[in-house]
């Protein structure tokens, strides 16, 4: 048997001693959380360290807790372990108002994308990156449109024709 | 209970009075001994609507639909639009079928931009009549926002059938266009409506 989640997380507590917190497994597969500032040197930690390994960013995305007063964007990070076949995720949290956190891409390549659709969808920005723009959404729009502050039905719409809908309005 | 078997031994008679139109009726004209004239609309009318070239701009699933069209099942070919045209340059007939997503709008804007007039197009399934069931932030509401569209199938997605009724519908239009129609005033306003010159 190859690496385990407690010897990862025994690695993690050596090296990141209290920043490294919330441990939990949940479906077997080792979560955590850091500071958002330390999220480069835990993943070149994870990179580098010749026993963990994770060489991998399988993915990358945030999430919106807008109850959470002062960490309302989680940013996810999804690591593989392509040797011992492991996978890790580790969260981070950031002030909406203040969405700064450090890029991946000189680490990762495949970052450059995953954080250009991260900020196009929750506006999370990430300083140093080469190109942050949005990447699926059309350029002109102004907001964050997965970030939880919208009505399922936007009433202020103008592009919908109401007509279709059997709600009123005209043509 | 007996098993509808019938038809296997005793074959139901033929009942196609007034369902099937095998060929249209020529034109109204003056026909002689070796010549026949009527009018250069109704001929250019005729050769037009069967030999209409499709572009099948398909993004979702009544491109499936329009695959099952396509086959010897439904046979497209049937009404003189065998050849699919994968060049908007060659077709005069687009057929938006699925989501069209509004970062995809100026793509299919400048697909029709490209091709010639004559030109149609036909809105096939509920997405690109009306958007559909994605009342969302990335969806373009209908593809009539942006360009003009001819002939609505509706159908979520509609049966191969739905699609031929809507060709049929689109052949009907071209049959009776008038020749001068795209030069009108009228169709230039509809034209610069959507800013297409």
């Amino acid at each position: 048997m190859g690496l385990t989640n407690e010897r990862i997380r025994e690695r993690l507590v050596e090296k990141f001693g209290e920043s490294a917190t919330g441990f939990s497994e949940p479906f077997g597969m080792l979560t955590f959380e850091v500071p958002k500032e330390m999220n480069l040197k835990l993943l070149q930690f994870l990179y580098d360290d010749p026993e963990l390994k994770f060489r991998f960013l399988t993915d990358l995305q945030a999430v919106h807790y807008p109850d959470n007063k002062g960490r309302e964007l989680a940013v996810v990070y999804h690591l593989h372990n392509l040797t011992d076949n492991v996978r890790i995720r580790f969260k981070i949290f950031t002030d909406i108002e203040n969405p700064d956190v450090f890029t991946a891409t000189r680490l990762y390549e495949c970052a450059n994308w995953m954080e250009r659709e991260t900020y196009d969808f929750f506006g999370v920005n990430f300083v140093g990156h080469p190109n942050l723009k949005r990447i699926l959404n059309v350029e002109e729009m102004d907001y964050f449109p997965m970030r939880k502050e919208y009505p399922m039905e936007d009433q202020t719409r103008i592009d919908k024709d109401d007509e279709m809908f059997g709600r009123g309005g005209t043509i | 209970m007996a098993r509808p078997v019938r038809f296997n031994i005793s074959p139901k008679p033929r009942d196609n009075e007034g369902h099937i139109s095998l060929v249209d009726a020529p034109p109204e004209g003056f026909s002689g001994e070796g010549f026949f004239t009527t009018k250069l609309s109704e001929v250019v009318g005729l050769a037009r609507k069967n030999s209409m070239w499709p572009l099948p701009f398909a993004t979702s699933c009544c491109g499936i639909e329009f695959m099952a069209t396509m086959g010897a099942h439904y046979d497209f070919g049937r009404f003189g639009a065998e050849r699919m045209g994968f060049s908007p340059r060659q077709c005069d007939m687009l057929m938006v079928m699925g989501t069209i997503a509004k970062k995809m709008g100026p793509v299919l804007r400048q697909v029709y931009i490209q091709m010639s007039e004559p030109r149609w197009v036909i809105a096939v399934g509920a997405c690109a009549s009306s958007g559909g069931i994605f009342d969302s932030y990335s969806v373009l509401q209908g593809i009539d926002q942006i360009i003009p569209v001819d002939v609505y199938v509706p159908g979520c997605p509609p049966r191969p059938e739905a699609i031929l009724d809507g060709v049929m519908a689109v052949q009907d239009l071209v049959g009776k266009e008038s020749i001068r129609r795209r030069n009108s005033e009228r169709y230039q306003q509809l034209m610069l409506s959507y800013g297409i010159q």
